[in-house]
């Protein structure tokens, strides 16, 4: 959104520049109160014009108010002198005496003005002996492409001997150089527009290969037409990377909640063979844990809000879990042997979590924050930018599938729920207490789940509802991945995230959803136990 | 489908065996089997001809000809919850068939009783005519997403017959192909539960678009006329209901030969022991395909009486939740029983209108507890502390 104002502001500044420099002649003016009296009046054409003038005359005085202008320095008075604040004195922007105004209002500008405004100031310090305020007014040109900014930027390219530089300044006068009447000029211009690989180069290009009403095409010269062809294609295919990269990451991380909602699942199932339908609700409770954790934070240490994630994750697990072992041992525990009643049980609890949570919180979405450092992202081309949240999370499930791979392999309690995942009976008779061990990995599956619902608050809504968008979905990364398999259900959750976010694109949402649904229906034929199939004595029970 | 593994090959084997009871070999069998039991004993049949006599005598007579003011009148509104009622008790039925009697716990039984809601649907938006709000020959929904023409998938749903028709054909197609795929991959238990829960909430979605052509979120509604009949005159009302328990008996009348049958007895057998009827020679494909069908198709036209009588379709009729609330009809009422699932349907639905109309907020707890105790209580629902009670009488 914001993105696309920028482009459009960017697009009018360059069609008004180009426009300015047919028309009017670059000559330099005396700066005289009637140049900016404008600038005190409420119509923005106007003004666009005054600053226009502030940007050709190149005089100190213009100088300083367009500085002043672009740090809201510049003030008016109602008789229309423009003034500038220094510290605590007022200045005439034109004599540079100090004069007092009391009734001083700032000037106002919109975004298109402010940025042209800012484009010049950068144009005038081009030529400045500091390298690196050189550097930022060619990066702030480079930005915004002023052609007027023309005559500053061949003189300083001329003359500029730090080879980086140089070669900016050269994309630089590239860009502003597509029209100049010389072919060859353009046909570099157009290869040095070209290099940049940038994304926002396509609307400079696209001009130069369309055709006028009468057929004829824009651009007279074959090379030069030639060559912005293919600098578009070679934008497309950059534009066509970058695309199947951010499929990529947003898959990955559809796939990283998938996981964080199925591994529990998955744990319990292979144990006890029970569907739990309240999982989603596990999701949910570690999301309000998230919460009230949170808003304790916010009253109690507002200072140290940014770290509180180190203490939701905690609550989160423990809240899912305890009430997860009270699950287990008030009701599930009398189920066992009864798959499907406990499906219809655990669907009742559901519904019980859910509407008591809609009592306690109310219906509506609750508000989580991102810590500062998880908001923004990082920009790995230029349309392309990964939320720090969602690599967060995705970081963030992959160490909870370490930790979970590490208690399963590495701990006793890991060895008895194995043990008992093969071969319940055979596990009794060699001591090992199932009913507790049940208690102890059911509770341990529910508190995954809601790692899960603290990671989801960090992206998304939080409300009585927000299991139940889930659930389904990890139950097909289950079926998918195979019963009771860590490996299966980490492939499982990417492999169905992946796929969703590469079909979306084409369908839809829903189109997407049933086609994965149809996909599982099929794949299930080829491989009934999943891709990560048990094998041997535990397979069929 | 069945013919193919037949259990003619067992029972004829069964003749040279020594004799078992008179009845079991009668039917052939001589395995030490108790006998197949009757369609009805005599009581239930004296009191399912005293049930039909009465309410074809008397729902007519107390809706139609006793008085609004009169205490035995019967209003419309309770004609439509008890015929809705009615409708839930079919799909409860249609949903024993198949666990009860098969141990298929279908969580996708809602989305055939929408798709022939959504059959008939298509009939009573085409009845409407030129009586809409856009007074146009298309339905409103596509005058207002300003479509032409109709899709080619209503073709020919201006008659009642084809309708009905597709009341039968669509939940049976659909069933069939998706019980083809998954009976045959042996997905079973949880897995198939799981799987038929995603089935109805892909359609559930699709239903919600617009360019599915079905109304989107709104479906359909506003309903003018039926057969040529205006849909609520009292008369028409009254007509709906009888036919709705007609529908009832005969489909109660019909799974009950089903499972009395000897189909019914392999199927009952694919439930108890699938591993050890494949051992036997049989394959249990055809049988689970058969049931299977057979439910969806009797939910379909529970879906189909439903929605004339209540007045709406929408994509809200399929999620995923009113299909696992069909199970706890079943199962409040008693799986496996046939009659259990009625009285289920009728006392569940019964405590939702109670509570929705006094105590909202508690409703979702009090389904909540049912779906936790009645596991945990009832094992065998309504019909099994029935069983319980009489047991204790004849012992005393």
């Amino acid at each position: 959104m914001a993105f696309s104002i920028l482009r459009l502001a960017r697009r009018s500044i360059g069609t008004l520049g180009i426009a300015l420099i047919t028309i009017a002649p670059l000559v330099a003016f005396a700066l005289t109160p009637a140049d900016i009296a404008p600038l005190a009046a409420d119509d923005f054409d106007a003004k666009s014009a005054a600053i226009d003038k502030l940007i050709a005359n190149h005089d100190a005085p213009s100088h300083a108010l367009l500085k002043a202008l672009s740090e809201d320095n510049a003030l008016t008075t109602d008789s229309g002198e423009v003034l500038i604040q220094d510290g605590d004195t007022t200045k005439d922007a034109i004599t540079g005496k100090a004069v007092s105004a009391p009734g001083a209002q700032p000037v106002t500008l919109n975004n298109l003005l402010r940025s042209k405004v800012s484009g010049a100031l950068s144009g005038s310090q081009l030529d400045s002996p500091d390298l690196e305020t050189r550097r930022a007014a060619i990066n702030a040109l480079l930005q915004n492409p002023d052609p007027s900014m023309k005559p500053l930027i061949d003189a300083q390219r001329a003359k500029e001997t730090d080879p980086g530089l140089k070669k900016k300044l050269d994309t630089l006068w590239a860009m502003t150089a597509l029209h100049n009447s010389d072919p060859a000029t353009r046909l570099e211009a157009v290869q040095l527009v070209a290099a940049r690989h940038d994304l926002d180069m396509n609307e400079l290009l696209r001009p130069l290969v369309a055709k006028k009403p009468d057929g004829t095409f824009v651009e007279s010269d074959d090379r030069v037409r030639a060559a912005a062809q293919a600098g578009i294609d070679e934008l497309d295919a950059i534009q066509r990377r970058s695309e199947i990269a951010g499929t990529l990451f947003a898959g990955l991380s559809l796939g990283s909640v998938l996981l964080l909602a199925a591994l529990g699942l998955a744990i319990t199932y292979g144990l006890i063979g029970v569907i739990n339908m309240a999982h989603g609700e596990f999701l949910m409770i570690g999301a309000y844990a998230t919460y009230v954790v949170q808003n304790l934070f916010k009253r109690f240490a507002p200072g140290a809000f940014d770290w509180y994630p180190l203490l939701a994750v905690p609550a989160s697990f423990v809240a899912a879990a305890l009430v997860g072992m009270v699950l287990e041992r008030l009701v599930l525990k009398h189920l066992y042997g009864r798959p499907l009643e406990t499906l219809l049980t655990t669907f009742g609890v559901s519904l019980i979590l859910i509407q008591a949570t809609r009592m306690i919180f109310g219906a509506q979405n609750v508000q989580v924050s991102n810590p500062a450092w998880m908001s923004g992202g990082v920009t790995v081309m230029p349309s392309l930018i990964l939320p720090y949240n969602r690599l967060a999370i995705l970081a963030f499930s992959l160490i909870v599938v370490g930790i979970a791979w590490a208690v399963l392999t590495k701990t006793r309690l890991g060895l008895f729920v194995r043990a008992v995942t093969q071969n319940r009976r055979m596990a009794a008779c060699v001591g090992v207490r199932t009913s507790r061990v049940d208690s102890y990995a059911f509770a341990f599956g529910a508190g995954i789940a809601g790692l899960g619902g603290c990671a989801l608050s960090q992206i998304g809504n939080v409300g009585p509802d927000l299991g139940q968008s889930y659930i389904i979905d990890s139950f097909m990364a289950v079926v998918l991945g195979g019963v009771g398999q860590l490996a299966g259900t980490v492939i499982g959750g990417f492999g169905l995230g992946l796929i969703s976010k590469a079909i979306e694109p084409f369908w839809g949402a829903v189109l997407a959803k049933i086609a994965v649904l149809v996909l599982i229906v099929l794949f299930i034929q080829k491989r009934p136990q999943g891709m990560f199939a048990l094998k041997g004595r535990s397979a069929e029970v | 489908m069945t013919s193919a593994t037949s259990p003619a090959s067992v029972t004829s084997s069964g003749s040279g065996a020594p004799p078992g009871t008179e009845r079991a070999a009668q039917s052939g069998f001589a395995l030490g089997l108790p006998p197949r039991p009757a369609l009805l004993s005599r009581p239930a049949w004296i009191a399912l001809i005293a049930l039909i006599i009465a309410v074809g005598l008397g729902v007519p007579f107390s809706a139609l000809v006793l008085p609004e003011t009169s205490a035995f009148h019967l209003s419309a509104y309770m004609m439509t919850l008890t015929g809705k009622f009615m409708c839930y008790a079919i799909g409860a039925l249609a949903l024993d068939l198949v666990w009860g009697y098969c141990g298929i716990l279908s969580l996708g039984h809602a989305l055939f009783f929408a798709l022939g809601g959504y059959a008939i649907g298509m009939y009573l938006m085409r009845a409407i005519g030129h009586n809409g709000v856009y007074q146009s020959d298309l339905p409103d929904f596509m005058v207002f997403l300003n479509w032409h023409a109709l899709p080619w998938y209503w073709e020919g749903t201006q008659h009642l017959w084809y309708a009905l028709l597709l009341v039968i054909l669509v939940p049976a197609v659909i069933a069939w192909v998706f019980g083809f795929f998954t009976f045959r991959s042996r997905v079973k238990g949880v897995y198939l539960s799981i799987i038929t829960q995603a089935m109805t909430f892909a359609a559930m979605l699709l239903f919600y678009r617009n360019e599915t052509g079905f109304g989107g979120n709104n479906g359909f509604t506003d309903f003018k006329r039926i057969g040529g009949f205006p849909i609520t005159h009292p008369g028409t009302r009254t007509a709906l209901f009888l036919i709705t328990f007609a529908v009832l008996v005969l489909a109660f009348l019909g799974a009950r030969a089903i499972v009395t049958s000897k189909l019914g007895r392999v199927v009952t057998a694919v439930r108890d022991g699938e591993t050890r009827l494949m051992f036997l020679g049989y394959s249990p494909l055809g049988y689970k395909l058969f049931i299977w069908t057979v439910s969806a198709i009797l939910c379909g036209i529970a879906g189909a009486l439903y929605v004339p009588q209540v007045g709406i379709i929408n994509p809200g009729e399929m999620s995923p939740g009113n299909s696992i609330e069909m199970a706890i009809w079943v199962a409040v009422g008693g799986r496996g029983t046939l009659i259990g699932p009625i009285i289920g349907a009728f006392a569940v639905n019964g405590a939702k209108s109670f509570f929705t109309a006094n105590f909202p907020e508690y409703w979702l707890f009090f389904l909540g507890l049912i779906f936790v105790l009645v596991p945990l209580l009832l094992p065998r629902g309504i019909m099994g502390l029935i069983e319980l009670v009489l047991h204790k009488r004849d012992r005393s």
